[in-house]
């Protein structure tokens, strides 16, 4: 792996975040983020489509007319998708189960359509596949983040698990409604990207 | 035949091997160079007929993919369709399984399934594989609804099917009853798309739990259904369970589909009550 291959692959993780400071994939970071559960597996399969589509795009990028290229990128995306979640289906149907829900939540992803745009188009599959996976890491980490403050505060909770003592409730503690809405969660990524760019003065516009 | 340019006049020669002098400015075979020619003329590739043509093949193949992968794969769909159903409503009945055991769970446990009418009557059908949704679309007086008989501890329970809409798309539950057609035994939930973390919720057993001993009818034998209701509210005359905080409409729904639902085996409750 080359340095410039690095650079691709951990760039997306903080400087150029795709959530961030891309501003890409914003609505289902708002709706998947309320427990980490949901949101750990929507990551990894965002992480999983964006690399492949990613390099599926970039190896047939020279035959797509230009005129349709937007419509054959959404063919692709939501054939692989498609196939994946019928595979699932007959060989691991609960996680087919669990990912039902997403599946609508992928294909619309912004962050998938825009990496195909900006990156794939133009890149070699070999670099195309890492920028998908750099990207989707970084989609994780402030999915994460994010579950991470509205589950514990939101149900007193992390991973399913009771992690508030019984006797903060009985001392008057109450689970904070607000965290469950997706209000907070734009709250979050909000303070989230204050915090980047207070600490990274490169982020900062003029 | 390939072709070379003198690349001091630029006199252009047609020839498998350059000439030993250029007949116009006399320069020696050292100083032509070949013209590599570009064998295909390179493919427009903004044309409507290309475009066109690449469209119907990448749609066509991608069809052909997506038939395919659902030829192959259906059977084995099927089945794990079917053992979910098992395993949901074996879950109604407080047994859990899993996908190796549901099969033999449910052959020892329900002891027999069919079809009752909107009079309670039994009438002739597959219980197992009739599909709600498709029954509810009928004409009210047409529509028969299923129902499975077991027999968990030695004592008869009753799992009817419902089915109604959520937020993002339908939602469907097992209610067992307690031999009076009365006393809910159990709950199972289960939705297509709802809300992850919030609607998705009315799934977990901590939601069909608070279920068990609810009452569809009052003390003097009226249908009221189970309501479900916000977190800290009551409700009057009838039982009443507490809903999804942050997963309102999804609760509603599952609020409607009991009225409606369980409310269509009215009759079929009320018989030998």
């Amino acid at each position: 792996m080359t340095e410039k291959d690095k650079l691709i692959l951990f760039n997306p993780l903080g400087k150029n975040n795709p959530i961030t400071v891309q501003m890409l994939g914003i609505c289902s970071a708002l709706a998947v983020t309320s427990k980490l559960e949901p949101a750990f597996i929507m990551a990894v399969s965002v992480t999983a489509v964006i690399a492949f589509s990613n390099l599926i795009l970039s190896l047939i990028r020279n035959t797509i007319p230009s005129r349709i290229r937007i419509i054959v990128q959404l063919l692709i995306v939501a054939a692989l998708v498609t196939v994946i979640n019928e595979i699932l289906k007959a060989y691991a149907y609960d996680v087919s189960k669990q990912l039902s829900v997403f599946v609508g939540l992928i294909i619309t992803n912004c962050i998938v359509m825009g990496r195909l745009e900006a990156f794939a188009l133009g890149n070699r599959p070999w670099a195309s596949f890492l920028d998908g996976v750099g990207n989707g890491l970084g989609y994780a980490v402030l999915l994460v983040i994010v579950a991470f403050f509205r589950e514990l505060f939101g149900s007193g909770t992390l991973w399913n698990f009771q992690v508030m003592p019984q006797s903060f409730y009985d001392a008057g503690y109450c689970n904070n409604g607000l965290m469950i809405l997706p209000p907070m969660a734009l709250i979050i990524i909000a303070c989230i990207i204050w915090i980047q760019r207070s600490r990274d003065k490169e982020l900062q516009e003029k | 035949m390939k072709k070379y340019r003198c690349k001091i006049c630029g006199y252009i020669h047609e020839g498998d091997t350059p000439p030993d002098i250029c007949p116009v400015c006399k320069a020696p075979a050292s100083e032509f160079e070949e013209i590599k020619t570009e064998n295909r003329k390179r493919f427009n590739r903004e044309g409507n007929v290309y475009t066109i043509l690449y469209a119907s093949v990448i749609v066509v193949l991608v069809a052909v993919m997506l038939a395919v992968t659902a030829q192959v794969l259906g059977e084995r769909q099927k089945r794990n369709e079917s053992t979910d159903k098992k395993r949901q409503i074996l879950a109604s009945l407080n047994i859990s399984s899993t996908n190796k055991t549901a099969e033999d769970l449910y052959n020892e446990y329900i002891t027999a399934s069919y079809l009752v009418d909107v009079q309670g009557q039994k009438t002739e059908g597959d219980a197992f594989f009739t599909k709600l949704d498709a029954v509810l679309r009928l004409p009210e007086a047409e529509q028969c609804y299923p129902v499975f008989e077991a027999t968990v501890g030695g004592q008869k329970k009753y799992v009817l099917s419902m089915r109604g809409s959520g937020l993002w798309g339908p939602l469907w539950g097992f209610i067992s009853f307690d031999d009076d057609r009365n006393t809910v035994y159990g709950a199972s939930f289960g939705h297509e798309s709802e809300t992850p973390g919030l609607g998705a919720e009315i799934e977990s057993a901590e939601f069909s739990n608070k279920f068990k001993g609810k009452h569809f009818f009052d003390t003097s034998g009226k249908f009221v259904s189970v309501a479900i209701v916000k977190t800290g509210k009551t409700v009057q005359g009838q039982d009443y369970v507490d809903g999804i905080s942050g997963g309102t409409i999804t609760s509603q729904g599952v609020d409607v589909m009991l009225k409606n639902g369980i409310g269509a085996y009215e009759n079929f409750l009320k018989t030998n009550n």
